[in-house]
């Protein structure tokens, strides 16, 4: 089976991160990007399957060019066969929904895949909202929060990690899924991998060779628009009392004066 | 404006966070249509509830559909309701499913997503959304262009008001339903067991614990502070990965956003990556014995002590008062 797995470059979540001056994340420090970890879980998840019933991963990124370092450092070595890159400027500031929009396109040109692997969120904006996007530009079925999946004959079954708490769903593939966190333990690329992982194809297209319609895309075409921000006023100093036997006391007397009882 | 609101309901169980969005939606509607839309069964259980939060109308589709398969059907459904009535601005609420249907919704109808939202306000004939980016350390400003404008709201963002009232309610059928919506069927569905708590997404006060509780079975006396406050129980990644307590519940910048009115700590660090949960909480309380823990950074008000003293004493003292 073939499997294309969608992953993102993010800010490791240890690095300060801001914003630039169009209110798109500030991407400058290359030093600090990583494979989000989300995606770790999609690859591995990806290669499992395709250990076990042959086929081919490929990774497919929408991002800047400074991204294929961590194609080359991560995705490839975990075990994937090749990559697509789409880097344009016109992509620049997409928003969820446009970010999708070009990923679908994007998958128009791979033939012949059995599913499409996203994470379930990305730890940059949280959005969560791409594999839902990209289920209904696709028009393919889309069975997100999984956090197990199998395959069986043509049919991949998930369980989906709701609010209410588990439901079992099924779709004939191709498919689109997308996996939690501990869905799987992701491996660590091995020496032989990240050698391999330099020669792997590693294919650069623009958006144009993406078969992207640019009006759709960039941060002037995102229907989401970001204004002003401002830093979250600091917190006053609290109360901090010594426990002395009666600090439970003070603690209560202190939630009442609050109402929060 | 007409402001259109999603409810979040479990069958006849409306969820809080459905009557926060009815009533900022009213609120902000400047005596425009304000709907409530309601998918799946219940309505019947849930009708009151809903009207208390002074809708104009209710849409209640409960097609039988609309449970066999994930999320498809209830979009169209939602967007054949929208293409008819070109409502301004749809409120969801952001949960596993309010995140699938508002971003297949916002993908077909070309209309902005404005996500996880905690604050709504009404500028220029335009609703305009605070986003907290960065674990809530930046306040961002956006909104949603197209009609309708979609925004996903976080549960205790805005306070319930109960005007009451009595809203036309209209039935729909789920004729809508494509064919091509009927394919991620939903097989089996296993529900959580919460022992009666509420959701750490959706209650207004947590207790959360962590690895100064030593070991599962003292999350005990954080739910026996959290059942005298009607709380939710959290925790932290140390002790989810310990395997003490279910990942739900996990808080953190890998687990829950959450901002309760009260957010109490026991036995948790306050880690970076704990705080960009939880550091948008009205009020944090924390219970720690370590004076330096950067959990009482951000506390309104801190206790350091052995949290095996204080909790329970802290419980017994809420029930008494409570009870008198
Ligand atoms: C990529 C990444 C993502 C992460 N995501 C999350 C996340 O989503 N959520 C999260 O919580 N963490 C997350 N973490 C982990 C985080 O960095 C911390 O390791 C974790 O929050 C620590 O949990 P803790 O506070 O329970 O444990 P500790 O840091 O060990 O703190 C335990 C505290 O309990 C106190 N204590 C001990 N005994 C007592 C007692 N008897 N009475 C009172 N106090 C006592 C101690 O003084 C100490 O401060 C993440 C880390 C990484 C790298
Ligand atoms: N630019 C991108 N390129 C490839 N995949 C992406 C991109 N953005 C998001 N995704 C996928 O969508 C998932 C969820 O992202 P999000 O909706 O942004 O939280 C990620 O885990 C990725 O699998």
């Amino acid at each position: 089976m073939n499997i294309v797995v969608c992953a993102k470059q993010v800010p490791d979540t240890a690095a300060e991160k801001r914003l630039s001056s169009d209110g798109t994340l500030d991407r400058s420090n290359d030093a600090d990007q990583i494979l989000n970890p989300l995606d770790e879980y999609g690859t591995e998840a990806a290669l499992k399957l395709v250990e076990a019933n042959g086929g081919e991963v490929t990774i497919l990124m929408v991002g800047p060019k400074s991204a294929t370092e961590t194609l080359r450092k991560k995705a490839l070595p975990m075990g994937a066969d090749k990559a697509i890159q789409v880097t344009d400027e016109a992509l620049h500031g997409s928003d969820a929904v446009a970010t999708a929009y070009a990923l679908a396109q994007a998958l128009k040109q791979v033939e012949g895949f059995d599913l499409v692997i996203l994470g379930s969120e990305s730890t940059d904006a949280r959005g969560s909202l791409v594999p839902s996007a990209l289920s209904e530009f696709t028009g393919l079925p889309g069975l997100t929060f999984a956090k197990s999946i199998e395959v069986d004959g043509n049919v991949v079954r998930i369980q989906r990690e709701g609010d209410k708490g588990f439901e079992t769903v099924e779709a004939e593939m191709p498919a689109i899924v997308s996996v939690v966190k501990g869905i799987n333990e992701p491996r660590y690329p091995s020496f032989k991998g990240i050698m391999a992982a330099k020669n792997k194809p590693l294919d650069e297209k623009d958006a144009a060779g993406a078969g992207i319609d640019t009006s759709m895309v960039g941060l002037a075409n995102s229907k989401s628009k970001v204004g002003e921000w401002k830093e979250r006023p600091p917190k006053e100093a609290g109360t901090i009392v010594e426990d002395d036997g009666e600090a439970f006391a003070k603690l209560a007397d202190w939630l009442e004066e609050n109402k929060l009882l | 404006m007409n402001i259109w609101v999603l409810v979040e309901h479990d069958g006849g169980n409306v969820k809080k966070v459905s009557l926060e969005m009815l009533s900022k939606a009213r609120e902000l509607s400047g005596g425009g249509e304000v709907a409530a839309l309601w998918l799946g069964d219940g309505h019947g259980e849930g009708a009151e509830k809903v009207a208390s939060a002074g809708p104009s109308k209710v849409y209640v589709c409960d097609d039988s559909i609309l449970g066999e398969f994930l999320i498809s059907p209830a979009v169209d459904v939602l967007a054949s309701l929208c293409e008819e009535h070109k409502p301004d601005a749809l409120l969801v609420a952001s949960t596993t499913d309010g995140k699938d249907i508002a971003a297949r919704l916002a993908a077909r109808l070309g209309s902005g997503l404005t996500n996880d939202i905690t604050a709504l306000e009404e500028r220029d004939g335009k609703l305009v959304g605070t986003y907290p980016a960065f674990g809530g350390s930046l306040l961002v400003e956006c909104w949603s262009e197209g009609t309708p404008g979609i925004y996903i709201v976080k549960p205790n963002a805005f306070s319930v008001e109960a005007p009451g009232g009595s809203p036309e309610v209209v039935a729909i059928d789920g004729s809508a339903v494509q064919d091509s919506s009927k394919r991620a069927k939903v097989t089996e569905v296993q529900v959580a067991e919460s022992g009666g708590r509420p959701a750490v997404d959706e209650a207004s006060v947590i207790v959360s614990g962590g690895r100064g509780l030593g070991g599962p079975e003292n999350f005990a006396v954080v739910e026996g502070l959290a059942d005298v406050l009607g709380a939710g129980v959290g925790a932290s990644r140390a002790a989810v990965d310990a395997g003490w307590y279910p990942h739900q519940s996990q808080v953190g910048q890998t687990g829950k956003t959450v901002s309760p009115q009260l957010y109490i700590a026991c036995g948790i660090s306050g880690a970076i990556q704990h705080r960009a949960g939880m550091q948008t909480s009205k009020n944090i309380v924390a219970i720690n014995k370590d004076p330096e823990a950067p959990i009482f950074a951000i506390a309104d008000f801190g206790v350091v002590g052995d949290l095996f003293k204080v909790v329970p004493a802290l419980t017994e003292e809420l029930a008494k008062r409570k009870g008198a």
